[in-house]
């Protein structure tokens, strides 16, 4: 049998490789073609080579906004994972009360992003809002009960406290996005047939052994799936934590992606931000990349053992 | 090893309507499975058997009666409490440990020592052919290599009260489930624990138990031997569910000693006690149907050759009938059919009669 050749379907691809190139590569290389250049305004370009490049890998800026970056999404990924994993597991499996919990679970995702930041805005001021003015009632409560001196009481202000104001950027974080978490991991749940359940009572499992031998083997898909959104997401975070805390006090809450928008717009150092995008992006392709490679790896040693 | 007894126990599943008129999955029930026995429950889908088999092991508390293991209620007891073991329909493994974790995870569970465990591991293992596979992830295998393993969970406990076994068949390959029937049996005999085995498939019924019973609809109509259910169906749903094919079953009127059907009269040889008004049918099993030159016409539809027999489909009196001949003989041009007198049940309203000779 002879093959025809036929090129033309290559044409087919033409689309695609089109919508591609419009939201993805040009501007992508667009920003690479900054990021070799210094410019001072007017449109005038001078050819700067590797100097941004440079710049950004030896600034002491850089690494701490890195540093409070992968801080911040360790964190966040700790408490949500577990925590969504737990509630999917409270929730109830049928019923009327499914539904309930389904639709509250979903509402935070439903808020509009910079919506989240003004709301936890307002809800931890410490005077006017509920949470803030709470917490320092509760700091002064403890205060007086252990007869703290007036210049030594504890309040609760994120506005100019360091530690205030990451317990407040992670409380958001946790309350917006664990839900997603839920959701994922109550998928996993409701897959696994009752059998399992049965199996698992007439040979005398404990409740950690159903999670630990049933649950949790079952629920691996969707986990690797939520922690590698969860990852990406709370990576390139920028819009929550801007608006609750404008990445203060000083630059305790300064995290990459509102240290980049400082760089490119508020300084208008547009070579040295295209550099710290490039490199910004590389790093968090390397570690999805390198989750992604370990939640699976164990899977597929596990395949070729057999 | 224990006697089970159900004590008028009935049961209607929650989405049942209640009052006056429950449907009930389970009617009444009131037996007594005797210790060491091999039994089964043979009955069509959605007859109640499974209800009644998770009766036992409790992972359902029927809503009326008692169950009882040698005496002691264990009717409000969970299923770890009950010591049972149960095997179900679609295999259920632990993906993430080996083969020989798996068999072990019921002892393990129960604090059983290590050397204890990994001998009588090592026992399920080679019982089951499954040796060379003791240390391989149980996710990777096949359904039927998955479901012997469920088997091997449900057997690795010797002081179990009883062994149930919940349509364990139905995923395996038709030439291993013999040899699994018959492993079973082999095992049945060895530790003589008390096993129920719950199948729509008469012959898998037929060869592992020595006590069927039969459910029709929520309701047990025949506990028997094979040997019983076979000769003296004690409902027209046996005669017809047992056998291959099933008990020709054709009305009549009785008249003293004699059946009429049509214009034709069949000698019962006896007569039977039955109200007037019931209906009344004969049951006769096509290895008891005879074609020659005398007798009732028979009208012959169709002749099917299953290899070491052929079995004849025709009519009397416009009543499908039955009956099987010899590979080797030849049906008539014209046939008659005879029926054989120790082959011939009397049924008022599907029920079985006596007949007094």
């Amino acid at each position: 049998m002879t093959k025809t050749y036929n090129n033309k379907a290559w044409f087919l691809v033409l689309p695609v490789l089109f919508l591609v190139a419009m939201n993805a590569v040009i501007p992508l290389m667009t920003v690479v073609n900054y990021s070799l250049q210094e410019t001072f305004g007017d449109n005038l370009f001078f050819w700067a080579g590797t100097a941004n490049y440079e710049a950004v890998l030896s600034s002491e800026r850089f690494h701490t906004a890195l540093l409070r970056q992968f801080i911040f999404t360790f964190t966040i990924l700790a408490i949500e994972i577990p925590l969504g994993v737990a509630i999917a597991l409270a929730m109830p499996k049928s019923g009327p009360w499914a539904s309930v919990c389904l639709v509250l679970m979903a509402l935070p995702l439903l808020i509009p992003w910079n919506v989240v930041g003004a709301m936890w805005n307002i809800f931890s001021l410490p005077d006017i809002g509920l949470l803030g003015w709470s917490l320092n009632s509760l700091a002064g409560a403890i205060s007086s009960l252990l007869n703290l001196p007036p210049d030594q009481a504890l309040t609760f202000n994120y506005t100019n406290q360091i530690g205030s104001a990451w317990f407040v950027v992670i409380l958001m974080d946790v309350w917006h996005w664990t839900s997603l978490v839920v959701l994922l991991a109550y998928a996993g749940l409701r897959s696994i047939d009752d059998a399992y359940y049965r199996a698992a009572k007439i040979d005398g499992a404990s409740r950690w052994a159903v999670f630990r031998y049933i649950q949790l083997p079952k629920m691996r898909q969707v986990l690797i799936i939520a922690v590698l959104l969860r990852f990406i997401d709370s990576f390139i975070v920028y819009t929550e934590p801007f608006v609750l805390t404008g990445g203060g006090p000083g630059n305790a809450t300064t995290f990459l992606s509102i240290d980049l928008v400082k760089s490119a717009l508020g300084e208008f150092n547009l070579g040295y931000a295209a550099a710290m995008s490039v490199i910004y992006f590389l790093i968090s392709l390397f570690v999805c990349w390198l989750f992604y490679t370990l939640m699976t790896q164990s899977d597929a040693k596990r395949e070729y053992e057999q | 090893m224990a006697k089970i007894t159900l004590d008028h126990i009935r049961h209607a599943y929650a989405t049942a309507p209640r009052g006056e008129d429950t449907q009930y999955a389970l009617k009444e029930l009131n037996h007594d499975w005797t210790d060491g026995g091999a039994f089964a429950l043979l009955g069509p889908s959605g007859c109640g058997k499974t209800t009644l088999l998770n009766v036992i092991s409790g992972l359902i508390t029927p809503t009326e009666g008692r169950i009882l293991f040698d005496g002691e209620d264990v009717t409000h007891l969970p299923p770890e409490a009950r010591n049972i073991a149960q095997v179900f329909q679609f295999p259920v493994v632990y993906d993430t440990m080996t083969v020989a974790d798996n068999l072990a995870f019921p002892l393990r569970n129960r604090g059983v020592p290590a050397d204890k465990v990994k001998s009588r591991v090592a026992d399920i293992l080679d019982m089951l052919d499954l040796t060379g596979l003791a240390d391989r992830k149980a996710h990777s295998l096949t359904a039927d290599l998955k479901q012997k393993i469920s088997l091997g969970r449900g057997m690795i406990r010797e002081d179990v009260s009883a062994i149930l076994f919940d349509e364990p068949l139905t995923v395996i390959d038709p030439h291993l489930k013999w040899q699994l029937r018959s492993q079973l049996k082999k095992l049945h005999r060895e530790l003589s624990t008390t096993m129920v085995y719950v199948t729509h498939d008469q012959t898998e019924a037929l060869t592992f138990a020595d006590k069927v019973v039969v459910m029709l609809a929520g309701e047990v109509i025949q506990v028997g031997t094979p040997e019983e259910l076979f000769s003296q169906p004690e409902h027209t749903f046996v005669g017809y569910f047992i056998g291959s094919p099933g008990m020709n079953v054709i009305p009549v009127t009785i008249d003293g000693v004699h059946a009429k059907l049509g214009e034709h009269t069949v000698d019962i040889g006896g007569a039977v006690d039955a109200p007037a008004s019931a209906q009344m049918a004969l049951g006769v099993r096509p290895e008891y149907v005879r074609l020659g030159d005398e007798g009732l016409a028979f009208q012959v539809d169709r002749v099917d050759d299953v290899g070491r027999e052929k079995i004849v489909h025709g009519r009397i009196s416009g009543n499908k009938v039955s009956a099987i001949l010899g590979e080797d003989d030849t049906v008539p041009t014209d046939p008659k059919a005879t029926f054989m007198p120790q082959g011939i049940n009397v049924y008022a309203n599907e029920r079985r009669v006596e007949v007094r000779r």
